[in-house]
């Protein structure tokens, strides 16, 4: 007996070792080193310098720029988010539930290649919005500027407005519809109960949307990069890019991007805190089991304009871009009208199966997402473990450790990386395409501990009891049962990295060497050098090749469920 | 006068009919109560009284009004209604304090300032919520919610009060006060009430009549006694208290239960369509039925539990089981023990 509950003490105690090895390494180092090289200079803890380099006009404009840009875009993400779950859940919008799917479509798309398809649609002079405006209608200037703060919150709104509407129409089908009824026989009309009863009671919904919208925002590269550089406009992450690549990695301007990750980290965990605390005290218990379908608002004379309103948001978020990006990689010079004889498929076939450098991105993408998929999975798997299941000495420390990729912004991890994996302490892996694998598997660790976290909470310790009460031995119980009920929650983890994964660039872009490109990388950089074409040819294959996944993925779970 | 008028009130989801041309009048002050098992069509019937549902055929009054009309193509809002209505999930609202939901069908009245605040606390004193008015409702227990919900009804004093099983999501001791309290108030205010419940004995408690439903078709409408003492049908007896069922061979000179013949029990005449068909079910309560020494039918004694104050029999009687009880204070026949069975007070109903 006393041998069996000596290797148990043991197996747990290599799990937890295990667990709290793979955080450090691939999370807390780099952090730490972070923060090291922010605030120590030539060996001495130095909070003045900091100030200094916050002071420098391209850091504190980097820093409200970002501020500026992540509240626009939540303002005005969180009203559309709202309005159109609004829209699906409460009035007798005709195709609501098509509708419905089609909102969630931009979350799908990556915002930088919506950005590149806005680029080439209203850039000043190029985009074929404004020349059609300016050669054909005889417009003075161009009809919009999208190099502007406006034109990068318009487009950012686009493809995060989903954070809201997912969270509010979600709240809304759940909410009790009694609540609204008891203030309608209380004699208060629609509007009122929207305004006085319906909105307030989501409000902690809408709230916690909007803040995650703010924190993909502040953090988010893609699109600024795309439309910001060529006016100047920097924010945290691409300040911190330019800081490290255009500097060929000098003392200072590492030391610069450092500071800037800082903020950015100290920012993201502050809007995190704040969203928990929103989610804790304002969950109002307003989901009931028995229920009638909520009254639905009934639009009447505006039933038809605001589909349309919907039809039009839709062609310009999805279709639009879409299309652009399909349009433009199939042209033989980019700026040439799109008619039959300037299109040609030779563009996709050059890239997909001639150029090395998008050939190797794309297999480099594919690679890259599956490797770190299927790692971060199983290590989520062991640490969601330990942490929901395990009573060992120490796990307050495991949760924390567990707690901080929540909070990590991409272009911080990229950071940390370069700074734990450059060669300074023994390992060189840079411009290697093991250097993204770890940046990859530390910014995914956080999906992969949700979803095994989850599943596992699923599991009731009862369950294993009755398991070792039946005979099992420990390992037998964990194949036996735990295993296979958790397995729905490994499998949802894949996905949820693998997808994000093939379109990364936020990550990628900090990290990639000459032979290392991914296809965000490699989208983003033929873009950047002027081969339009061939970057909205890539990002066109990207596109499919996420759609793709997408639907599989669809087909999967379905099958799953109704097997 | 009826005050409340249901007439050929129907509606129908789909395929389904929900409720079938259901008439129902109900008098001022009046408290009726719907019965049945769930789907039988009871709330989606208040909800149509509330105006939540329109109607597919049929017309709703209340008074002199006329609230939904299919014919007359005529649908009254629930917000125009006036009716205060109470509902099994509480539907408190949870962002505004005790008080403020009291006080919202005043204030969307627009009532003068000094007038919702006399009238918020005279309800609130009446469900005894004052010293609770400026919390959150989330703080208060299932029944403090409920007497909340009852509280913001009363404010707009109601002529007709609703109420969809408000007692079903409370614990079992809260209910019973929870009963008297609902009382109470009708007394003082005099409202009519319709109110929706599974529960028999919150219907038999609380109504001066009740309506017993059945898959959207009215089974019986009478008083708890006419109900309990006189089912309209075999569906009736076995949903109201407790019951059991004999099948007899039917004849003009007697009865028989698996071939042996019996006299007719006492006070039972069955009537001739059933005398006429052959077969019939003998039903009775199980405090109605004696033990008897001699005669009687016939059966033997499975089993035996206590239940405290009554003693509870299942005795084999040929195929089937009757449920007798007794008062522990009456001698009883063991377990296997043969015995006499006398139906004191039997009913008759048509197989199936």
């Amino acid at each position: 007996m006393s041998s069996r509950s000596d290797s148990r003490f043991g197996t747990s105690q290599l799990l937890f070792g295990l667990s709290v090895a793979i955080l450090v390494i691939v999370v807390a180092v780099p952090m730490l080193l972070i923060f090291f090289n922010a605030f120590w200079v030539d060996g001495h803890f130095n909070v003045l310098d900091v100030v200094k380099i916050l002071r420098q006009p391209e850091t504190y404009k980097a820093l409200g720029n970002s501020l500026v840009l992540s509240v626009g875009v939540t303002f005005t993400g969180t009203i559309v988010g709202t309005f159109f779950a609004w829209l699906v859940t409460r009035t007798d919008l005709p195709f609501k539930k098509t509708m419905k799917l089609l909102f969630l479509v931009p979350f799908m798309l990556p915002a930088f290649i919506g950005a590149l398809a806005w680029k080439m649609l209203l850039s000043p002079r190029a985009g074929y919005i404004n020349r059609f405006f300016i050669d054909v209608l005889g417009f003075d200037g161009p009809l919009f500027n999208i190099y502007s703060y406006a034109g990068i919150i318009l487009v950012e709104t686009m493809y995060l407005f989903p954070f809201v509407f997912i969270q509010v129409s979600g709240a809304l089908e759940r909410m009790d519809p009694t609540l609204e009824e008891s203030a309608r026989i209380s004699g208060a009309d629609l509007l009122t109960i929207t305004r006085k009863i319906t909105i307030p009671l989501v409000m902690p919904s809408i709230l916690s949307g909007a803040l995650l919208i703010m924190l993909y925002s502040m953090a988010h590269f893609g699109t600024v990069a795309v439309l910001g550089i060529e006016t100047g406009i920097y924010n945290i992450p691409t300040l911190i890019y330019e800081k490290i690549h255009q500097s060929a990695g000098s003392f200072d301007s590492i030391r610069t991007a450092t500071v800037l990750a800082t903020v950015l980290v100290i920012t993201a965990a502050l809007i995190l805190w704040l969203q928990n605390r929103i989610l804790d005290k304002g969950r109002y218990q307003i989901i009931a089991g028995k229920s009638f379908r909520p009254t639905e608002l009934k639009l009447r004379g505006l039933r038809v304009p605001l589909l349309m309103l919907c039809l039009v948001y839709i062609g310009f978020t999805i279709v639009l871009p879409t299309v652009t990006i399909f349009m433009v990689g199939g042209l033989k010079t980019y700026g040439l009208p799109f008619t039959i004889e300037n299109l040609t498929l030779t563009n996709y076939r050059y890239i997909l199966f001639e150029w090395d450098l998008t050939r190797d991105a794309i297999w480099n993408s594919i690679s890259l997402g599956l490797t770190s998929a299927l790692i971060t999975m199983f290590a989520g798997v062991i640490i969601a473990y330990v942490i929901v299941k395990m009573k060992v000495r120490g796990k307050g420390l495991l949760e924390f450790l567990g707690m901080l990729p929540f909070s990590v912004p991409g272009s911080v991890i990229a950071l940390g990386v370069i700074l734990a994996w450059s060669g300074k302490y023994g390992i060189n892996l840079y411009n290697t395409v093991w250097i993204i694998l770890v940046a990859y598997i530390a910014r995914y660790m956080a999906f992969s501990l949700k979803a095994n976290s989850a599943a596992l909470e699923q599991v009731h310790d009862s369950l294993v009891e009755a398991a070792r009460a039946s005979g099992a031995t420990m390992w037998q119980a964990l194949k036996g049962i735990v295993i296979p009920l958790v397995r729905p929650g490994m499998v949802a983890a894949f996905f949820l990295i693998f997808l994000p994964a093939l379109r990364e660039l936020t990550v990628s872009v900090l990290l990639y060497g000459p032979t290392t490109r991914t296809i965000g990388v490699a989208i983003y950089t033929l873009n950047e050098d002027g081969e339009t074409v061939y970057s909205a040819a890539l990002a066109g294959i990207a596109l499919i090749i996420i759609v793709l996944g997408e639907v599989l993925i669809k087909r999967l779970v379905t099958g799953k469920n109704s097997a | 006068m009826a005050y409340i008028e249901l007439r050929q009130v129907t509606k129908r989801f789909g395929e389904v009919t929900a409720v079938d041309r259901l008439d129902l009048d109900i008098a001022q002050g009046e408290c009726v109560a719907m019965l049945g098992p769930s789907g039988c069509g009871k709330t989606t019937t208040l909800r149509m009284v509330a105006g939540f549902e329109d109607l597919d055929d049929g017309e709703i009054r209340v008074g002199d009004k006329l609230l939904s009309s299919r014919r007359g193509k005529y649908y009254l809002p629930p917000e125009q209604r006036n009716f205060g209505m109470v509902f099994q999930a509480f539907a408190v609202w949870p962002h505004l304090s005790v008080f403020e939901n009291v006080a919202f069908p005043l204030r969307v009245r627009k009532l003068p300032k000094a007038e919702i605040i006399a009238r918020t606390e005279e309800a609130l004193k009446h469900t005894n919520l004052l010293s609770a008015a400026r919390g959150s409702p989330d703080d208060l227990s299932g029944g403090g919610k409920q007497r909340v919900a009852l509280a913001r009804a009363l404010a707009i004093r109601p002529d007709v009060m609703l109420l969809d099983e408000p007692l079903s999501s409370l614990d079992p001791h809260f209910r019973e006060e929870m009963r008297f309290e609902i009382k109470d108030l009708q007394r003082r205010f005099g409202f009519s009430i319709l109110y929706v419940t599974h529960d028999q004995s919150e219907a038999m408690a609380l109504s001066d009549r009740i309506l017993v439903m059945r898959t959207g078709v009215v089974q019986q409408i009478g008083t708890p006694l006419e109900v309990y003492g006189s089912p309209a049908n075999r569906f009736v007896f076995e949903f109201i208290g407790l019951s059991c069922f004999l099948q007899a061979g039917l004849s003009p000179s007697g009865m028989s239960i698996d071939g042996t013949p019996y006299d007719w029990p006492g006070g039972l005449l069955p009537p001739a369509e059933i005398l006429a068909s052959g077969t019939g079910l003998l039903a009775a309560r199980p405090t109605e039925i004696d033990f008897v020494s001699a005669g009687g039918v016939r059966g033997v004694v499975m089993r035996k539990a206590y239940l405290g104050e009554t003693i509870d029999y299942r005795i084999a009687v040929g195929q089937t089981e009757v449920r007798v009880q007794k008062t522990r204070r009456l001698p009883g026949p063991g377990v296997g023990d043969h015995c006499g069975l006398n139906f004191s007070l039997p009913h008759g109903y048509p197989l199936g």
